[in-house]
């Protein structure tokens, strides 16, 4: 992200002209929401943001934000906003996806654009269905889901995004919910703040072809028991009264959720996002049960790692350094003239 | 005792052994010597996919043709006056060839047994008398580099290997070439091994010492300069000319450079080339897929980059959804071709112009782009830079249609005035230019080019919104308006029209011909040489062949016209012929081949001499 500038711009300054075109009660209108209030805080001109996005519902997006955007092609937008970002370092660039568009048709641009490390805020609202092509199960639809391409149920198992996004290498990795604004916009704002590919999956509701999806991650009675909030540095308990917690069990490769009260104080995990081994984070992302119960969000991960725009240009500045005062012009006269030449006349 | 020297003014050479012998190199240096002398050259490698096919088999043979002489020339040549064979599968896969009373060298130490019956020879045709009526040389190539070399510390493998810089050494006398540049350049090629510089020095000049000694070789040639324009030269193959090409419509253009491309033949050496070019504002991503290097073009090209992907057919059809969004978008974008034989994987290595249509239409709904192609390996150069002129005038894809043909194919370069390359320096948006002086219209017009404003991000006051959904004309919103798409689609079309392209030439020095030959991208070549050669023989016969395949020159259909008769050849069933029939309603004579290799002049000359008598 560029450096951040006093301008002061306001939610309403964030807002295009365009109609939003969302199905009443969509959960994209509260990420819209969050977005638009959120974006004065990060410091950037609009003019220097850029959203592009691929296609399906979330990728009308760009849209509606008082920015510059693209409207791309289903599952391509990492793969723009790579060209994009690697060419321009002086603007904040953000690709906007969905579960269909980023882990189906897309699913390599993402995994290549995480390895890379591109300078790109990527989020993918996940709401587990084909919204927009009205109701046909997602690649993170769950085992046995029932839609109009799958009356039988699915046969396909899901994908973990953010477990793919690990096993990619990302620097960034998050998660969280539309129907919590303030958790959605300290994870943008910490995703923006990354220098490199920063991963965020928002997990949001479909009202049309598939309510509820999350219901146990927002219902009072449920959420409680069923949410792990992350915080960097602090012990991973949960439940209304933190009777939950997270341990690493010894001889195993992975996290268990235990009793708080069963348990020595000192075993409790203590979450630390800048755990330079991937497998810590891989193994906050196995957590959940089918059911949603024990799903974390919050910053997993946030590493730092050279971003493969930030090499490029280095490798186009250093060799531009060695022109020794000659112009472009001598330049590519010498280089047209290069290997054997002769001459005639 | 001096040997006799005589003067031949052309000769065609060719070079075949396994592709691990070393023939592609040893056809290149052989060039660089010939073009050092001043001779009009024309090169033609031919080698297989496979890097290292089975040693010995005629699926592994590799060759390299160079056709040199002291008048310009247009094609590597027909058949060869000189086959060097370094084994039986180089000797039998290119005999065929050879016209009576050429030349063979063959390296007899390969002709083992084991060797022979590899590719089917029950008896030696050294000996079993089916080489009669050629001149063949029996040379032990290999055993005489060893023990040319038995005195340096190499390995025997190391030793064996020089024996191509021995045949070389051996051609450079025969036909009495400058060698020092192929010592310059196995200084350079060997600087980690010092002991390989010495190796294949000493391995040349045996090669050189014994055409001079040896009275098998009674001979010696030499071809005269031709009579080129004054100037500063190199040699140079296609895909170099066309990675130049898109150097120097950067540094016209004032724009950073940026490629987009997934590794494919026969397109790859221009992602090399290019990669190498950094100190120009070049940045090359080689992508994950063929898709992402479009993809990433084109973002750059959103971005105010002059936004190119290269590659060849198979990755091209991969592409073509993107190249719709960029004909949607109205953004310069530049793809490159490099055809090869299809479909699918079809023959990556052999040559092909069957994409041709592919490039004119191959994309969901009315998505009209330009399309241009090179005619020669130095055209190359020029057409990137016609090809960055009018994606950057027009903000349009444009298609360039290489093949493999003129990809690795070379010839002599004169090198341009830098100062004289066309001016392609762009303005881009920098202020609201709504009528009402209010706001920004991203889908306004320029009158003259039809194109509308390329308003990079960071533009204060510009921002906007563009994508795939079709557009409302002048403000670019989400418009499904029946009226507005019927407008939309037929403005796109009619933009790829108001494309300004110099009209085709016609050449018939004679006057008053009454066939044309019509051709486009490489067959310039073999066109050309087949007319000059019918003229010769007193036929009048008219060439024109197209750079802009669309828009087509505005004379084109006038032209068409003017002939009894029109023919055009092309290495696919017949894409030009189609669309020269559909659009002017000339009854055109479709002339085809599709055996992954050019056009030979004699070939073009029998059908034309045909046509022109019965004109």
């Amino acid at each position: 992200m560029p450096d951040p500038v006093p301008v002061s711009l306001t939610t309403k300054d964030f807002k295009s002209d365009q109609e939003v075109r969302w199905c009443p009660g969509c959960g994209d209108y509260a990420i819209l929401a969050a977005v638009q209030s959120f974006m004065p805080e990060l410091g950037i001109p609009r003019e220097r943001t850029v959203f592009v996005s691929g296609i399906g519902c979330a990728a009308r997006f760009p849209y509606y934000l008082n920015t510059y955007g693209m409207h791309s092609i289903h599952g391509r937008a990492p793969a723009i906003a790579t060209g994009l970002s690697t060419t321009r370092p002086d603007l904040s660039v953000w690709v906007v996806s969905g579960d269909g568009d980023a882990l189906s048709i897309g699913g390599n641009h993402l995994i290549h654009a995480l390895r890379r490390n591109v300078n790109l805020t990527i989020l993918m609202f996940n709401n587990r269905i084909y919204g927009l092509t009205k109701g046909q199960y997602s690649p993170t639809s769950e085992l046995g889901k029932i839609t109009k391409s799958t009356p039988a149920g699915s046969a396909d198992s899901p994908f973990n995004p953010l477990s793919l996004a690990l096993g990619a290498e990302a620097t960034f990795v998050a998660r969280t919910i539309d129907s919590d604004r303030k958790h959605l916009q300290s994870v943008l704002r910490a995703a923006a703040e990354h220098h490199g590919s920063a991963f965020v999956e928002i997990y949001q509701n479909c009202n049309i072809f598939n309510d509820e999806a999350f219901e146990p991650l927002k219902n009072p009675a449920t959420r409680d028991d069923y949410l792990i909030r992350l915080e960097h540095g602090s012990p991973i308990t949960f439940g209304a009264q933190g009777q939950w917690c997270v341990i690493h069990p010894p001889g195993g490769f992975g996290l268990e959720v235990k009793e708080t009260a069963s348990v020595d104080p000192a075993e409790i995990v203590t979450h630390d996002a800048a755990v330079a081994e991937p497998a810590y984070a891989f193994a906050l992302s196995r957590l959940p049960d089918l059911d949603l119960r024990h799903t974390p969000i919050g910053v997993f991960r946030r590493v730092e790692r050279p971003s493969y725009d930030a090499l490029v240009r280095e490798q186009v500045a250093t060799a531009k350094a060695k022109a020794n005062g000659a112009s472009q012009e001598e330049q590519l006269a010498a280089a047209l003239a290069s290997g054997d030449t002769w001459t005639i006349g | 005792m001096a040997k006799q020297v005589r003067q031949l003014d052309r000769v065609v050479i060719r070079f075949a052994g396994d592709s691990g012998d070393g023939m592609q190199l040893t056809g290149d240096r052989f060039t660089s010597e010939t073009a050092q002398l001043g001779n009009d050259i024309s090169t033609l490698p031919n080698f297989p996919a496979e890097i290292r096919a089975p040693a010995g088999t005629l699926p592994g043979v590799s060759s390299f043709q160079v056709h040199f002489a002291d008048t310009d020339i247009l094609t590597p040549g027909d058949a060869p006056n000189v086959l060097v064979a370094m084994n039986p599968a180089a000797l039998k896969a290119n005999l065929a060839d050879l016209p009576r009373g050429a030349d063979i060298i063959v390296n007899t130490d390969e002709f083992s047994k084991r060797n022979l019956a590899k590719v089917g020879y029950t008896a030696s045709p050294l000996t079993d008398g089916s080489l009669d009526g050629y001149a063949v040389h029996e040379v032990g190539l290999t055993s005489m580099t060893v023990a040319a070399l038995s005195d340096h510390a190499i390995s025997k493998k190391d030793a064996e290997r020089a024996k191509n810089m021995f045949a070389l050494g051996l051609l450079s006398w025969l036909y009495s070439r400058p060698y020092e540049s192929t010592l310059t350049f196995l200084e350079r090629k060997f600087a980690a091994r010092p002991e390989l510089v010495a190796a294949n020095t000493a391995a040349f000049k045996a090669g050189w010492n014994f055409g001079e000694t040896t009275e098998d070789f009674s001979v010696q040639y030499e071809v005269a300069p031709a009579d080129l324009p004054a100037g500063h030269y190199r040699n140079i193959t296609g895909n170099v000319a066309l990675a130049l090409g898109i150097v120097a419509a950067g540094v016209r253009s004032g724009l950073p450079v940026f490629l987009g491309a997934y590794p494919i033949t026969p397109a790859s050496d221009i992602l090399h080339e290019l990669s190498k070019h950094k100190r120009f504002g070049v940045t090359t991503m080689q992508a994950e897929d063929e898709i992402a290097a479009v993809g990433a073009a084109l973002g750059a090209a959103y971005g105010g980059a002059l936004g190119v992907t290269t590659s060849s057919g198979p990755g091209v059809a991969l592409k073509s959804e993107t190249i719709s969004l960029a004909v949607a978008l109205e953004l310069p974008l530049l793809i490159v071709d490099v055809q090869r034989a299809g479909p699918s994987t079809g023959m990556p290595t052999k040559t092909e112009q069957a994409d041709l249509q592919m490039a004119l239409y191959g994309r969901h709904g009315e998505a009209p782009v330009a399309v241009v192609a090179p005619r020669s390996p130095s055209d190359c150069f020029d057409t990137a830079l016609e090809a960055a002129r009018i994606a950057l005038t027009y903000r349009t894809p444009v298609v360039l249609l290489s093949d493999g043909y003129l990809a690795n194919g070379s010839e002599p370069w004169l090198l341009p005035d830098v100062a004289s390359l066309p001016d392609l320096r762009v303005e881009f948006a920098d202020a609201p230019n709504a009528p009402n002086g209010d706001g920004f219209l991203p889908y306004l017009r320029d009158q003259e080019t039809l194109a509308r404003p390329w308003a990079i991000p960071g533009t204060p006051g510009l921002q906007h919104r563009i994508g795939g959904l079709e557009k409302a004309d002048r403000t670019g919103d989400i418009s499904y308006d029946p009226a507005n798409h019927d407008l939309m689609v037929r403005t796109r079309a009619a933009r790829i029209e108001a494309i300004r392209v110099p009209d085709v030439e016609v050449e018939d020095p004679d006057g008053g011909a009454q066939v044309l030959v019509l051709g486009w991208g490489s067959t310039y070549g073999p066109v050309g040489a087949a007319c000059r050669a019918l003229r010769s023989r007193g036929h009048a016969v008219a060439q024109a062949h197209l750079r802009h395949l669309a828009p087509l020159p505005a004379n084109l259909g006038a032209v068409l016209r003017r002939y009894e008769k029109v023919v055009v050849p092309e290495v696919n069933l017949g894409q030009l012929a189609q669309l020269v029939r559909g659009r002017y309603l000339v009854d055109a004579i479709s002339y085809n081949q599709v055996r992954g290799l050019p056009f030979t002049a004699a070939e073009l000359e029998g059908m034309l001499e045909e046509v022109v008598k019965n004109a």
